[in-house]
């Protein structure tokens, strides 16, 4: 399948400080890639790099052919950028915003106007396309704001943490809408540090930490390179402290790795089942309060796990 | 070309969607023009023309020692223009360009020798054929004071050219009729032009004889009040607009913009293209609305227009100054308020620069105010597109040098990040 990016080497430095470390990877035409990581990875500015907002320090990327440090103009022709925060205009209607960044693209008159009743219709705001930005509920301003990165139908269209601070209904909207998009023929480079995300949209998944790309596959693939193992989730009480549980299981028996985050205890074990009751024992032991269990199958926050020692959301 | 005008258009859409902005941009120049307006009599019953100028010095060498000359010093000494003028009298002219030169005075007008023999000739003598001319001698740092003297000057010429080529006239349709002799004619024109001159006080009043429903012509005080207004809360729509730059960068719509097929150039000409849209939406409706709520006449229409455009530009040029040096959109607002306040004292639109000193004077051409309020406040003295050719040069000058100043920091910087 031909790409329709490719990514070589890409570095950025902010002064003294490398977000990005040599970052190389290609996303198949019509494929859903996730750059998934911690807050901080570099994800951000991976996007910002690629879609030309930032000059690599180092490395280039061609998308559709393009390259990124020297073809800026005919990359942002056939990219689409949906922001991690709000970019809209706020005192400007939801149409009156559609209106002007489609025009930035370059539509104009009839053709406009269609496309912009049509991306109504898809981010569904079409009975409020006439109301200030400003009066919508975050869902919705989410929405125009995917909305807008749509307009000129992207070849390529970039996604970064679209879901961050919304209801769950309006994320399984956006999520059900990158799977539309996607069988229209779309590519996506989606950024997440929502694994269930990653692993629900994406046909490759990058991991990236600290700048750097640790593991990059189909989520089989990646899985894989965690072995058998399953992950013990061990929900403590509010009160509790889950550092000083996960502290008091790494190097028990049975157990490969275990961190904490969130008043969760993450454990990456062979046989769940089986390291259940002495995990459970030691943090009565210990006085730690045990909420709730969550056994799953290896999953990408296990590899993540697996990969850097940390949880996702660490 | 296009997208510099959307993004501009979008942005006068937006400032003028911020009520806030417009209270701002709008409501309180008005207000604080009627206030001051109030604060000056220009609102009481009957009281038309009080003067925010007031106590120009002016130096009067009468060289002449004619009836025309004495008529001219008598103008300018008269009760009538006493709040106005505090006009000295000096015998050198040498010692009154001095006195202007040393910023004592605004001008100093001097009447030649032979100004009344050349318009109206002695018995016995016939014209010379040469012009004698009356020499305004300008402070060139009290633009708007000289430009007064001037109006005033002007104003009694003209009267005195209307009633001498009246006068010829008259001669002319007399001996035409027969009513005189040829021999005659000499005496009844020389005593046509010794009417006209003894007719010279009433003249000087600078009362408007055109026609009964119009305004006197004297000097409206609003005519200084509210350009002062406009051209203070005009930095304030510039200073904002650039903070609108800013905030549009924190707020992410700024990048957004630069990964679209737009170029930078676009965008920041776009930009500027909103903020100078905006500035001259601004004044055109507070003309407008001082035209119509106040009946206050801004003078020549063209020259109005090349005015406010100037200086929008000018203003433009120090918002987008701000905007270079602010790091954030706060930084920007509270940088602009103070600059608002300090041009506006600096520039005059609160104290008559007149009343300051003459450094403060020199520092004040910084300042699109200042040159703003020189070029309004002579138009509405009945100058002309001509007339503002300076204050609008100066105004174009600062906003290319501000514009060339602003785009190297932004370039050193980059518009995305800082």
């Amino acid at each position: 399948m031909t790409a329709i990016l490719e990514a070589q080497n890409l570095v950025k430095h902010y002064g003294d400080v490398q977000a990005v470390k040599g970052l190389s990877f290609h996303i198949a035409e019509g494929e859903i890639f996730s750059l998934l990581g911690p807050n901080g990875a570099g994800k951000s500015t991976t996007i910002a790099m690629l879609s030309t907002l930032y000059a690599p320090t180092g490395g280039d990327a061609r998308i559709a052919g393009y390259s990124i440090t020297r073809q800026p103009m005919q990359v942002r022709a056939v990219i689409g950028v949906v922001p991690q925060d709000l970019a809209l205009y706020e005192d400007l209607t939801a149409r009156e915003n559609l209106n002007f960044w489609g025009q930035m693209y370059g539509l104009s008159g009839q053709a406009l106007r269609r496309r912009i009743a049509e991306v109504l219709d898809q981010i569904g705001l079409a009975d409020k396309a006439n109301k200030p930005v400003k009066t919508f509920s975050g869902g919705m301003k989410r929405r125009v704001n995917i909305g807008v990165g749509l307009l000129h139908r992207p070849r390529l269209l970039f996604m970064d943490e679209p879901t961050v601070g919304i209801d769950p209904q309006s994320r399984r909207a956006i999520l059900d809408m990158v799977k539309d998009l996607n069988r229209q023929g779309m590519s996506v480079l989606y950024t997440t540090h929502y694994m269930e995300e990653a692993a629900e949209l994406s046909h490759r998944v990058g991991i990236i930490d600290h700048g750097r790309m640790i593991a990059l596959g189909t989520q089989p693939e990646l899985t894989r390179q965690v072995g058998q193992g399953e992950t013990l989730r061990l929900h403590v009480a509010e009160d509790g402290d889950a550092e000083k549980l996960a502290q008091a299981l790494r190097g028990a028996p049975d157990i490969k790795q275990a961190s904490a985050a969130d008043h969760t205890v993450v454990l990456n074990v062979p046989r769940a089942e089986e390291a259940l009751a002495p995990a459970v024992a030691r943090a009565n032991a210990i006085g730690v309060k045990i909420r709730s269990v969550d056994i799953q199958e290896p999953n990408l926050e296990a590899v993540f796990l697996h990969l850097t020692g940390r949880a996702l959301r660490d | 070309m296009r997208k510099i005008l959307l993004i501009g258009l979008k942005d006068v859409t937006l400032a003028f969607r911020d009520r806030a902005a417009l209270v701002l941009m709008l409501a309180a120049p008005l207000v604080l023009t009627v206030g001051l307006g109030l604060v000056t009599g220009r609102f009481a019953v009957g009281g038309s023309a009080g003067s925010a100028i007031s106590d120009i010095p002016v130096v009067v060498v009468d060289q002449d020692g004619g009836r025309l000359g004495q008529a001219l010093v008598d103008a300018l000494t008269s009760a009538e223009l006493d709040d106005l003028l505090d006009p000295a009298t000096s015998a050198d002219p040498a010692a009154a360009r001095r006195q202007v030169d040393d910023d004592q005075a605004a001008a100093a007008v001097i009447i030649p020798a032979g100004f009344t023999d050349s318009v109206i000739p002695r018995q016995g003598a016939g014209p010379d054929g040469g012009s004698v001319q009356i020499e305004l001698y300008a402070n060139p740092t009290r633009p708007t004071s000289a430009g007064v003297v001037q109006a005033i000057v002007d104003e009694f010429l003209s009267r005195v050219e209307v009633g001498r080529v009246g006068g010829q006239v008259a001669v002319t349709q007399l001996l035409t009729h027969g009513l005189i002799s040829p021999q005659e004619a000499e005496a009844a024109g020389r005593e046509l032009g010794q009417r006209q001159a003894d007719a010279g006080e009433a003249v000087i009043t600078l009362r408007r004889t055109t026609g009964a429903a119009e305004p006197p012509p004297a000097f409206d005080v609003l005519a200084y009040i509210a350009p002062g207004m406009a051209l203070m809360f005009l930095m304030y729509t510039t200073a904002n607009g650039g903070r609108a730059l800013l905030a549009e960068r924190a707020q992410g719509t700024l990048p957004r913009l630069l990964v679209s097929p737009t170029s930078t150039t676009q965008v920041l000409g776009g930009k500027v293209f909103g903020i100078f849209l905006t500035g001259v939406a601004q004044m055109t409706i507070l003309i407008g609305a001082s035209t119509l709520l106040f009946n206050l006449r801004w003078g020549d229409p063209l020259g109005v227009a090349a005015l406010v455009l100037a200086a929008v530009a000018g203003a433009t040029g120090w918002g987008l100054l701000i905007t270079a040096i602010a790091r954030s959109p706060s930084q920007a607002a509270s940088l602009g308020s103070a600059v608002m306040l300090t041009f506006g004292i600096l520039g005059g639109s609160f104290i008559s620069l007149n009343a300051l000193p003459g450094w403060i004077r020199a520092v004040s051409r910084i300042t699109p105010n200042a040159w703003g309020l020189d070029g309004f406040t002579t138009l509405a003295l009945g100058g002309t597109l001509a007339d503002v050719a300076l204050p609008v040069g100066a105004l174009l000058a600062m906003a290319a040098l501000l514009f060339g100043v602003a785009t190297v920091l932004f370039s050193r910087q980059g518009l995305a990040q800082r």
